[in-house]
């Protein structure tokens, strides 16, 4: 009873320190928006109106927006907008900045879903090998590996990848979500794969070091040398456990690693014409699409923040002898 | 053995001779030095290597084949491709070594001062390297530089200001462990204020580790200013960065044709992150006996 008090308090205390994170990086992005260059009135009305508008329209509007107010009220009027779902118009296209990133946070949820899970095929059997196999070649092999994912830039794989898979031998397309006339998940998977695994082996390599770590410490525990000692051979005790405690810390580490993951993809989105949130953000960056790139920036804002409390409470939930401070 | 070979013997064993002796074992590591040493003498003597200016156009050859007079061809407007892929490097290094400084320094500073000062202070430092570690760096520099323009001075810092918390939190590690030690609670008890205690017990125990962690971080440094650039928005054109020689590559006529265009200046910076991050390994083992 006193434990669960305790881990309440815990999780309480983390979502106001998260809170109290997100309210500053809202300042931030704020403040960056007072540097951006240009009229923020022009990036609040779309801009059929703002073209047709007198300078009297544009002055009301100014009014409206609160944009002669001091900047404190300013920042409020931006922060009461974004809860709401309002985050202006894109310089660019016009339409709103909500519904543009919308409609591309699936495709982006997609590849980083598949290029998760693949990283974590590609780290687990490797992280337990080299565990179990300390200091032989297969572990300095798969030293090699991790180092590789994550010293070769994803966007020189990736030429490498089409150049080999798509140019010389045809398997697989470069480019987009599907193949014009044809439609079905076969085709999406194909065009899926190469992204996914190019974002999933950039990714493998600090999962497998983390599990390679976390294994080896169980691995040197009192209870394998029982398990052992009643009889069972390395793959029961790899499988049944210590693979199980290895768990928690990396499942930390996973969740944690969702904003890099995502990060990871905005590259990866640029080279195969995948039509994500990554390929806009670079596209509105290169347009100087200032309200697009502060939409993104708070989905990042938002994305870290989630990631972060769930590490916090797989933690807390995983290991009742973490330190309830 | 004589009397002289035993005084002479424990010179031989300390710690840095230790140290060399372990870092040699690590064979990848030894010939990763050998790489960059190349690499470094190609960006440092790029003019006399190359013969060729990096930003001369030549629109009469243009994405011409390697030849003998263009070793690797030339560019979309006729610009020598080996003498580009040189002076890229300058900026490669230039730019990971002065972000790992910056990060270093940072670090070094706020992690001691938190390690030193403790309370209320400590807690500050370390709920900000929270915050700084828990952002992707490239995506927040993505936004600056789209909102800033991209300019590889702007880049520089911001590598460097999300870099310090590894070190940061190093060093306050190092500093909580020494605060301990008889020697530096003497050096307090005479009057060793922060700076002094910094300057002369804190950063001569804490740099052979903070040497691993700069390391590794020029390697991340180098590799985040190659994609940047690729995306065009680090160092832009006509200075040559291997990431942004690669920019041209994304048409697949270039990739399938072309290959001098794009598998050079990207082997050169898969070769070099890579090199640096073997040799941040073989420091990790030298520095930390425990490990070999």
């Amino acid at each position: 009873m006193e434990h669960l008090q305790l881990m309440g308090a815990y999780i309480l205390r983390r979502l106001l320190i998260n809170l109290l994170v997100f309210a500053l990086i809202t300042v931030a992005i704020f403040m960056l928006v007072h540097a951006a260059p240009g009229d923020p009135v022009k990036m609040m009305i779309p801009p059929d109106q703002l073209n047709s508008g007198s300078a009297a329209f544009i002055a009301a509007k100014r009014h409206e927006l609160g944009l002669d107010q001091s900047v404190f009220l300013q920042y409020w009027h931006w922060l009461d907008n974004a809860v709401h779902g309002n985050l202006g118009y894109s310089l660019v296209s016009g339409r709103s900045v909500t519904s543009l990133l919308s409609e591309r946070i699936g495709p982006t949820i997609e590849l980083m879903g598949v290029g998760l899970a693949l990283s974590l095929l590609i780290a687990f059997p490797l992280g337990i090998i080299a565990a179990v196999r300390r200091n032989t070649a297969v572990d300095y092999a798969a030293t090699v590996v991790s180092l590789g994912s994550v010293s070769i830039p994803a966007f020189f794989l990736a030429l490498l990848a089409i150049y080999v898979l798509t140019l010389r031998f045809q398997l697989l397309p470069s480019a987009g979500m599907s193949t014009p006339g044809a439609s079905g998940l076969i085709d999406l998977l194909r065009h899926l794969l190469l992204p996914a695994l190019i974002l999933g082996f950039g990714n493998s390599g600090p999962f497998m070091r983390y599990i390679r770590s976390s294994m080896i410490s169980e691995l040197g525990s009192d209870y394998v040398r029982t398990a052992e000692a009643k009889g069972a051979g390395p793959i029961r005790v790899v499988v049944r456990h210590t693979l199980r405690n290895a768990l928690i810390p990396v499942l930390t580490i996973i969740a944690l690693s969702l904003p890099g993951v995502l990060a990871g993809a905005v590259v990866i989105e640029k080279v195969f014409a995948w039509p994500g949130m990554g390929q806009l953000a670079v596209s509105s960056v290169q347009q100087q699409d200032y309200s697009v790139i502060i939409g993104f920036a708070l989905i990042i804002a938002i994305l870290v923040l989630l990631s972060n409390l769930v590490a916090d409470l797989l933690y807390t939930v995983a290991d009742p002898r973490v330190r309830l401070r | 053995m004589t009397a002289v070979d035993i005084a002479v013997a424990p010179a031989r064993r300390s710690p840095a001779r230790l140290a060399v002796r372990r870092f040699v074992r690590h064979r990848i590591a030894v010939v990763s030095v050998g790489v960059l040493l190349v690499v470094v003498i190609g960006a440092v003597f790029a003019g006399p290597i190359s013969g060729h200016s990096p930003t001369t156009i030549d629109l009469f050859h243009i994405r011409a084949s390697p030849s003998e007079k263009h070793w690797l061809g030339t560019d979309s407007t006729g610009r020598d491709v080996f003498s580009r892929l040189l002076y890229a490097g300058r900026v490669s290094l230039g730019v990971g070594v002065a972000a790992a400084l910056i990060a270093v320094v940072i670090g070094t500073v706020l992690g001691s001062l938190a390690g030193l000062l403790g309370g209320w202070v400590d807690q500050t430092v370390m709920r900000l390297a929270d915050i700084f570690l828990s952002f992707p760096s490239l995506v927040v520099m993505i936004v600056v530089a789209g909102i800033l323009g991209p300019s590889v001075i702007t880049m520089v810092l911001a590598i460097g200001l999300f870099q310090w918390p590894t070190c940061g939190r190093l060093v306050r590690g190092v500093t909580l462990s020494l605060r301990e030690q008889e020697y530096v609670q003497a050096s307090r008890a005479v009057g060793a204020g922060p700076v002094w205690l910094m300057a002369r017990h804190i950063i001569p125990a804490a740099l052979p580790p903070v040497s691993v962690v700069a390391t590794l971080g020029v390697a991340q440094a180098i590799g985040l200013e190659a994609t940047l650039s690729f995306l065009g928005l680090g160092v832009q054109p006509p200075q040559p960065s291997w990431g942004n020689m690669l920019t041209d590559a994304q048409s697949l006529t270039v990739i399938r044709s072309m290959p001098w265009l794009w598998l050079p200046p990207g082997l050169a910076v898969a070769i070099t992150v890579l090199a640096v991050n073997f040799i941040g390994d073989g420091l990790r083992d030298a520095v930390d006996p425990r490990r070999s």
